[in-house]
């Protein structure tokens, strides 16, 4: 009997769970239609500062309803970008990645393995990640949450395109293409001091294994900015944009610049580096030319790119003028 | 279940077969020595009982002792082939590799380091120390790494009389990857180039005690299916602590994972590191190939020949489980070598454990160079993690060897 029994509450359980959803979505659906028309809601609310709006994010078009309030980011990238267009105050929480700024309201939360029910408990209007893991966007699509897929940008546009996004969908358009404008200039003014004809080589590392960048990611891309010629280019187009070389490799190609973005990670150091089998004797390190740099920095592709250009332009006009 | 037509004229004690697909079975009353041999000094047809092919019927296995000999002595024959093969590799693995030095100048820097010879390479400083300081002890890392998870592997199949004994079966693997992934996520900077050899060292051999503990408590009888399901258990079990420590710093995934697909880059100051407990290990191995031959008959039979299996079994098991552990600490967990190294060499040269010890040592040894040289050239100046090169061509590489000898006999 007592199976029976639970077996039927399990059956009104479900029915009812059902019904739930069945009521729930004819209320949400007239919401995201008008959220799917923004030429209308802007007509309608002209207050609410160009809301809603529709932004083109890595997972499609995505409707905003409202300017958000509550925007949770699970995007170390994103957090320092909001931050940067002054969408702070509307962040109530980021990922535990989310080292900067200081003040990001950092969580448990985590953008690797997500916890869709904590991400929901934060009461979010609106989601940024540059992970889908485990379907995020479907799962906080279902409970109606606006989610931006800002993945990985690859090229210095994408990344002032997604600054843009965030702009849009927050509300604070004019700050994003301020900050936009700033790195675009900061960035053409660094790369335009720098000595153009030096035909210098580098090397920029991820780990020790040793993982290198080659020009083809958005890091590499940066250092494009300076002509400088990667030795990580070698490596066959089957090996990936972040190739593992052979550490004979880099000790025969003896790079002019070694930029090291496994510094916080892995503690590595020029002095780390010179203790390595076989590269004691590399030009960058008798010469002083190991540039260490912050992962974060390296391994992002927010507003502090900027830092990045001139931590590489100083390190390249000094290696061109051997000062 | 002996089959007195099997037993081979000429040779000292009796050769018995396995008919079935379990048998370890040897007959005590089919003991006819000469009178020559000792106790102990029984030929042992482990042909399908060290269990490669379970499916061979009795009549294989006839064929298969008639063609082999089942030799137990190693032939000066088969020792040379197998040291020519391992010369030629590790030559092989120094004339190539990402940086471009002439082969020629190799050889003649090769001609140069033996003593009382002197050669002109012409070598560049930097190109000279490319050579001895990252090529040359790959090179040798790659041998010492897979003579050692394949005479380990061997000795596991050994204790285990089990063909799908490998060198990570009693939580070897799982202890070191538990230690590693800890030491990364809590050591920083300097520390780490002794701190994950040590970590994984330590947690390779905390795993095998771990698992032969709960094993030895849970069986009281010793009895080997007991100690191989306490490893599956303390292999869960620590992947499972693993994982969580990883999940609690996911910035360090890259690196644990870079770590269990394995490296061969350590150069000479890992080499040293791991020599003491590699010849300590590998010598305890070798003196046991007899023992072990006599353990292939199984626990009773063994003991009526005077033989106290427990003690065996845990003598080898421990200095498999030290040269595993050497194994992992320099390279991280490379697969494969283990299982099917042991596993061809006794379908190739015979199934005593006499030879299949020291061919696999040598052999093993020579796989993983060639491995290691194809994961450096592939796609050079980039490389392939070796754990994916040694699975990728080492799979095909044994069911030719299975096909072929299979071939041989029917």
């Amino acid at each position: 009997m007592r199976p029976v029994r639970s077996a039927l509450a399990g059956a009104l359980l479900a029915a009812l769970s059902l019904a739930g959803c069945g009521q729930s979505s004819p209320a949400a659906s007239p919401a995201a239609t008008t959220a799917a028309t923004p030429s209308a809601g802007t007509v309608s609310t002209p207050s609410a500062a160009g809301f809603p709006v529709t932004v083109e994010a890595g997972n499609g078009s995505v409707a905003v309803a409202r300017r958000p309030e509550r925007i949770v980011s699970l995007s170390p990238t994103a957090t320092e970008s909001l931050f940067a267009i002054g969408a702070g105050p509307q962040v109530v929480a980021v990922d535990d990645q989310s080292n900067h700024p200081a003040d990001a309201p950092k969580s448990e939360l985590s953008g690797f393995k997500p916890n869709v029910e904590a991400i929901v408990a934060k009461k979010p209007d609106l989601v940024v990640i540059a992970n889908d893991t485990e379907s995020l966007v479907a799962s906080l699509g279902k409970v109606g949450v606006p989610v931006l897929l800002e993945p990985a940008a690859t090229k210095l546009d994408e990344a002032y395109d997604q600054i843009t996004d965030l702009g849009a969908a927050t509300g604070n358009v004019d700050r994003a293409a301020e900050l936009v404008a700033g790195m675009r200039g900061q960035l053409d003014e660094i790369a335009a001091a720098a000595p153009k004809d030096a035909k210098l080589t580098y090397y920029h590392e991820l780990d020790v294994t040793p993982y290198a960048a080659t020009s083809t990611t958005f890091i590499g891309q940066v250092y494009g900015l300076f002509g400088l010629t990667n030795i990580a280019d070698k490596a066959p187009d089957a090996a990936g944009g972040y190739p593992k070389l052979s550490a004979e490799f880099v000790a025969q190609a003896d790079p002019d610049l070694i930029f090291l973005g496994d510094t916080k990670c892995c503690g590595q150091s020029k002095d780390t580096l010179a203790k390595r089998p076989g590269w004691s004797k590399l030009s960058a390190i008798e010469n002083d030319r190991v540039v260490p740099l912050d992962d974060d920095i390296a391994s992002r592709w927010g507003p502090r790119v900027v830092d990045l250009a001139r931590e590489v332009g100083d390190a390249v006009q000094k290696a061109a003028t051997g000062g | 279940m002996a089959d007195p037509s099997r037993r081979l004229p000429g040779t000292r004690g009796t050769r018995t077969g396995t008919g079935t697909d379990t048998g370890f079975g040897i007959d005590p009353g089919t003991e006819t020595g000469t009178g020559t041999g000792t106790g102990a000094d029984v030929r042992v047809g482990t042909g399908t009982g060290a269990g490669v092919g379970t499916g061979v019927d009795a009549g294989a296995d006839r064929r298969a002792g008639s063609r082999a000999w089942q030799a137990t002595r190693l032939s000066p024959a088969v020792a040379s082939a197998a040291v020519g093969l391992l010369l030629a590799s590790m030559l092989a693995g120094l004339l190539a590799g990402a940086a471009d030095i002439a082969p020629r100048s190799v050889m003649l820097q090769l001609l140069d380091w033996l003593p009382l010879v002197t050669a002109d390479s012409g070598l560049a400083p930097v190109e000279l120390g490319l050579l001895s300081e990252i090529r040359l002890p790959r090179v040798v890392l790659a041998a010492l790494v897979g003579g050692l998870l394949a005479i380990a592997g061997a000795g596991y199949q050994g204790v285990f009389r089990n063909p799908l004994a490998d060198p990570y079966l009693l939580g070897a693997a799982a202890g070191a990857g538990l230690t590693t992934t800890a030491a990364i996520i809590f050591s920083r900077g300097d520390d780490m180039a002794v701190g994950v050899p040590i970590a994984a060292f330590a947690g390779a051999v905390g795993g095998v005690l771990l698992a032969y503990g709960l094993g030895s408590v849970a069986g009281r009888g010793g009895g080997t299916a007991t100690l191989v399901l306490a490893g599956v258990a303390v292999t869960s079990f620590l992947t499972a602590v693993q994982t969580f420590l990883q999940q609690l710093r996911v910035e360090e995934l890259q690196r644990i994972y870079a770590w269990i697909l394995g490296d061969l880059g350590g150069g000479w100051e890992q080499i040293t590191l791991i020599a003491p407990y590699a010849a300590i290990s590998v010598a305890i191995m070798l003196l046991h190939g007899r023992l072990l031959d006599v353990l292939s008959v199984g626990d009773d039979e063994a003991v009526t020949l005077g033989l106290n299996a427990t003690r065996v079994r845990l003598v080898v098991l421990l200095a498999a489980s030290l040269a595993t552990a050497a194994a992992v600490a320099v390279s991280g967990l490379i697969g494969f070598v283990g299982i099917v190294v042991p596993h061809a060499v006794r379908r190739l040269t015979g199934t005593s454990y006499r030879i299949v010890l020291p061919i696999s040592l040598i052999g093993g040894a020579a796989f993983l160079v060639l491995a290691d040289l194809l994961a450096r050239t592939v796609l050079a100046p980039a490389e392939l993690p070796i754990g994916v090169v040694t699975a990728f061509i080492g799979a095909p590489f044994f069911v030719a060897v299975l096909r072929m000898t299979r071939r041989m006999e029917t």
